[in-house]
């Protein structure tokens, strides 16, 4: 029994990670219409910061402790928002009235220069990311173990999560992403920069990313440039299981696929690890693919 | 055709002209050696290890005159820790560059990739550290002053079995490679042939980074000690989270830990755990401990057994060039197979009809932040 | 409709000289060869997906799924009945590649059918993820070497058979191109719903793009087992399939010529930037980004691929 609690430990502190990210790809797709390939790499830059910055902003806040875990998170969230903003005007604003194919694939071409770039900056190795958050059993029998990291994931998760739904349901900016996700023009018309909004919703899907990213490497302390692409992938796919466009949604499907993955490697076979999600995917799409909490999409003729 | 269709055809015979003029210069007096190891990828430090071992070999023999009155030129190529790449570069250093001999690599899947082309081009292939069986029988160019995996599982398990008084194990393999799997499957055998039992076995990928999974399944079974035949990365990584979840009971690899890299990552989670390998900084011959204050003065650092392989690699093969007498790679080989109880850093090395190296492997404990030596097991 | 024979009289013609360039192999050095090949290799890996990207919009990114199939079934049938030995090389590689393609042509089928209702991103990622189950799935066969690859695959593949065959499928495609049935495609590829309202069955077509693009991709998949003699499932991963998504791109989606240049160029230039590799994939995934911004027909289009290209980016 306690192998079954200590597997449910593991994959709800995944899925809140993979929620984290599954939330910026669907606030993304839903304000803009399209799949951002290279959020999984934004995710695998923050990571990267939290690595560079954490020796220097760890003598100032002490080792391990949650100031260190806080600090060097908010860093990691105004790179990556800086980063997305770039990328946003950069590669993808010229294209907006282009096809969505066209911006996919350029998504795929910044996801690509990303996880390159970053093997030529920062070194194809694995690097070992610092500890930033502290790492102490709370409930230490020798049949289940709890430990703070996966307490800190979860809440911070959790709190960044709530935050995110203050932001989007309760503030005017909120509203005006919401109305640019209903719909482009007439949101134009009643006087939202349009521009802006866009810009705010990569501000916000990076910095979940870049949190996530912090609290991942933390669990998981080996960083390399391609660490991004499963996460990414995955999250993805929580996203449409969710319900793409639907934030909730996107929380719940990560959720799901945290705990799947974990149960399926725990319990069948760990081979199967990375095709789980994609196997969930294609089910979804056969059979509900507006995701469980759907968003009406109708196709004009 | 229009003009951008000349322009095409223009740009590819072009570019065609620029890939043959990459041939590089060469004086005709050098005896040209072709590497293939990874220098970057999962597997990076095998790679740079094994490298800097050979460059000192090339300075030691450049040094005193070259071979034959002949300077030796060292030609790398990077494998990027890929089986394909290996085959490529492989292909490459012989048919380009037309090398006499090649000395590569660490890991046997590569080291699989491209022994086929050697044996097919009849060019002597020296691996420093490719464990897994398979690589020499590929065919009689190919050759290795390593042990074989039959025999380092055999030292794991009667380690585990004997010095440790280990009755009841777990394992946990890296599907992704053979090496481990190879070497999985002979410490298997040896230790039950010992009277041990393996009670649970997991598996994970090379790459993972989440062994939560795997590892809680293993708890479950309660072993007295966790096997772990695989590469330094996960290797760290997995004790990292193993004694996370309150598993700290001893765990035991093979020469794929022998990283510095191994206790950079793991830090104190690889206290109580062990490996085997084919060297050890400590050992307190004076021939080890020059090449290690010789190796610490270059590169800054101490030598690994891979560093120590590359370098007794290259010396066994410049030493089998001047008993040839010329360059001709069926002469090196037939020198190669003849090598008899040559003295190198990594032991005393004798070459076997099946182009092995008999040496003994030695057993290095790891306790707080640092490797020493605990055991030498003959073979 | 006025039938033009000259395709079909290059066609035949070419095979004997491809079989007589093929027999100047001892002449240049394996490593040009070895480029060679792999140049036509690319030319159908990137043709066949452009039928089904560029001709029937389809945007798949599972190709190197196909390319893995018609690999790795290739050489068990190699391996299978080269074992009784003493058979002449195509009596063996026939079948092999036949029964590669085959193979993956199923497979298409069965990614075909279930895709038919996604549109763009979509589709592109349940193509992404259906050539990964196809890798992971390869990877826990143990009979077909798992992760650690299947070796010892004999050396069939030379240069006769690597460019006959891609001359076929460019004759092929452009035969497509030019008939009512190629219309359909493009019109297809338009506007679907305008297509089904014109009596176009659009499933027949998607399906059959499927089909006929993951054959020859399979066919390539085994061209390319016969030659490296040791394929692991890692090599067909989804990086993979994006470098072959790459030269159809950069070709042009739809330009047959542009896409045959483009392979020709992208795989010519990874060899001869051996010295900076790690700047390869960076200068790639640049050079992508800058077209879909300039110029999104695609680099090599000439003549009326290019309209075609520009007509297949501009949906």
């Amino acid at each position: 029994m306690s192998e079954f609690f200590q597997q449910v430990i593991n994959g709800v502190s995944l899925g809140s990670i993979y929620a984290l990210i599954a939330l910026g790809y669907t606030m993304i797709y839903g304000v803009l219409g399209f799949i951002n390939f290279a959020h999984g790499d934004v995710f695998m830059v923050g990571a990267f910061v939290g690595y560079y910055l954490g020796p220097l902003i760890m003598p100032l806040t002490g080792e391990a402790t949650i100031p260190a875990g806080l600090a060097v998170m908010l860093a990691a969230m105004i790179v990556c928002s800086a980063l997305g903003v770039t990328i946003e005007k950069i590669a993808y604003r010229p294209l907006r009235s282009r096809p969505k194919l066209t911006i996919l694939i350029t998504a795929i071409g910044v996801s690509l220069f990303l996880e390159y770039g970053g093997q030529l900056v920062f070194g194809p190795d694995p690097k070992l990311f610092p500890e930033l958050i502290p790492s102490a059993a709370i409930i230490d029998s020798s049949d289940l173990v709890i430990n703070t990291n996966s307490i800190i994931v979860i809440t911070t998760a959790l709190a960044l999560m709530l935050i995110l739904r203050f932001i989007v349901f309760g503030t005017r900016m909120g509203t005006a992403i919401r109305a640019v996700a209903f719909n482009h023009q007439t949101a134009g018309l009643m006087g939202i920069n349009i521009d802006r909004v866009i810009s705010l919703t990569f501000v916000l899907g990076s910095s979940l990313a870049a949190a996530a990213a912090i609290l991942y490497a933390s669990v998981y302390p080996s960083i390399n440039p391609l660490m991004g692409i499963f996460p990414g992938l995955k999250a993805f796919i929580a996203a449409v299981l969710g319900g793409i466009g639907n934030l909730t949604g996107a929380a719940i499907g990560g959720m799901i696929i945290g705990l799947t993955e974990t149960f399926v490697t725990g319990y069948i076979s760990p081979a199967f690890r990375d095709a789980i999600a994609f196997g969930i995917l294609i089910l979804i799409l056969l059979f509900r693919p507006s995701g469980i909490l759907r968003r009406h999409e109708t196709e004009k003729v | 055709m229009n003009n951008r269709g000349k322009l095409m055809i223009s740009l590819t015979i072009l570019g065609l002209a620029i890939l043959s003029a990459c041939g590089g210069s060469q004086k005709s007096d050098e005896i040209l050696i072709g590497e293939y190891s990874s220098l970057t990828g999962t597997t990076a430090t095998f790679g740079l290890s094994t490298h800097r071992g050979l460059l000192l070999a090339v300075e030691d023999v450049n040094g005193s005159g070259g071979i034959l009155g002949r300077p030796i030129k060292l030609l790398t190529e990077d494998t990027q820790s890929k089986p394909e790449e290996a085959a490529t570069a492989v292909t490459k250093l012989i048919t380009r560059d037309r090398v006499v001999a090649i000395i590569g690599e660490v890991s046997s899947s590569r080291s699989l990739a491209a022994a086929p082309i050697c044996q097919q081009n009849r060019i002597p292939m020296v691996s420093p550290a490719s464990t897994n069986p398979a690589v020499t029988e590929k065919g009689d160019f190919i050759f290795r002053v390593c042990y074989i995996d039959p025999f380092q599982g055999e030292v794991m398990a009667r380690f585990a079995f004997n010095s440790l008084g280990l009755r009841k194990v777990a394992l946990l393999k890296d599907i992704r490679n053979d090496y481990s799997i190879g070497l999985a499957q002979f410490f298997e055998i040896a230790f039950k042939r010992l009277g041990g039992e393996v009670m649970a076995t997991q598996a994970y990928s090379e790459g993972d980074v989440d062994f939560k999974a795997q590892l809680t399944a293993l708890k479950a079974a309660d072993p007295q000690a966790i096997i772990l035949p695989g590469y330094y990365t996960e290797a760290a990584l997995i004790a990292k989270q193993a004694r996370e979840l309150n598993m700290n009971m001893p765990i035991i690899g093979g020469d794929g830990w022998d990283s510095s890299k191994l206790i950079e990552i793991g830090g104190k989670a690889m206290d109580n755990t062990f490996f085997s390998t084919a060297y050890t900084a400590d050992d307190p011959d004076t021939m080890v401990q020059k090449f290690v204050a010789r190796y610490r003065n270059s590169f800054g650092e101490t030598p690994d057994a891979m560093a120590a392989l590359g370098y007794d690699a290259g010396r066994i093969l410049f030493d089998a060039i001047e008993r040839c007498g010329n360059t001709q790679p069926e002469c090196i080989r037939d020198a190669l197979a003849k090598t008899e109880n040559f003295r190198g850093v990594t032991g005393t090395i004798t070459i076997g009809p099946d182009r092995n190296a008999r040496k003994p492997a030695v057993i290095i404990a790891v306790n707080d932040n640092k490797m020493s030596l605990r055991e030498i097991i003959q073979p | 409709m006025i039938r033009d024979h000259k395709p079909k009289a290059v066609l035949i013609l070419s095979l004997p000289v491809f079989w007589l360039l093929g027999k100047l192999q001892g002449s240049i050095s394996p490593y040009y060869y070895q480029i060679i090949i792999y140049i036509g290799i690319n030319i159908i890996l990137a043709s066949s997906l452009n039928l089904i990207n560029g001709f029937a919009g389809q945007f798949s990114l599972g190709h190197a799924g196909f390319m893995a199939i018609g690999a790795y079934t290739s050489a068990l049938i190699t391996s299978l009945i080269g074992a009784g030995g003493g058979l002449p090389t195509p009596l063996v590689f026939l079948p092999a590649l036949a029964g590669g393609g085959a193979a993956a042509s199923v497979c298409g089928l069965l990614v075909g059918i279930p895709t038919l209702r996604l549109k763009g991103d979509y589709l592109a990622i349940t193509t992404l993820g259906m050539g990964e189950i196809i890798r992971v799935i390869i990877q826990n066969l143990d009979f077909l070497g798992g992760a650690r690859g299947f070796t010892g695959i004999a050396k069939m593949t030379d240069f006769f058979w690597v460019y006959s065959i891609a001359a076929l499928l460019i004759y092929l495609l452009y035969n497509l191109l030019h008939s009512t049935y190629g219309i359909g495609y493009l019109a297809v590829r338009d506007d679907e719903i305008a297509a089904e309202s014109a009596g176009i069955s659009a499933t027949r077509i998607k399906v059959s793009a499927f089909i006929i693009g993951a054959f020859f991709a399979g066919i390539a998949g085994g061209l390319y087992a016969h030659f490296v003699t040791y394929i692991n499932p890692a090599q067909f991963g989804f990086l993979r399939s994006f470098e072959i998504v790459v030269m159809v791109v950069i070709g042009g989606m739809g330009s047959i010529t542009g896409v045959i240049f483009s392979a020709l160029i992208l795989t010519i230039l990874p060899e001869a930037l051996r010295a900076v590799a790690m700047y390869r994939m960076v200068i790639y995934a640049l050079l992508l980004v800058v077209i879909m911004i300039a110029r999104p027909g695609g680099l090599f289009a000439f003549g009326s691929g290019r309209k075609k290209a520009t007509a297949s980016a501009a949906r």
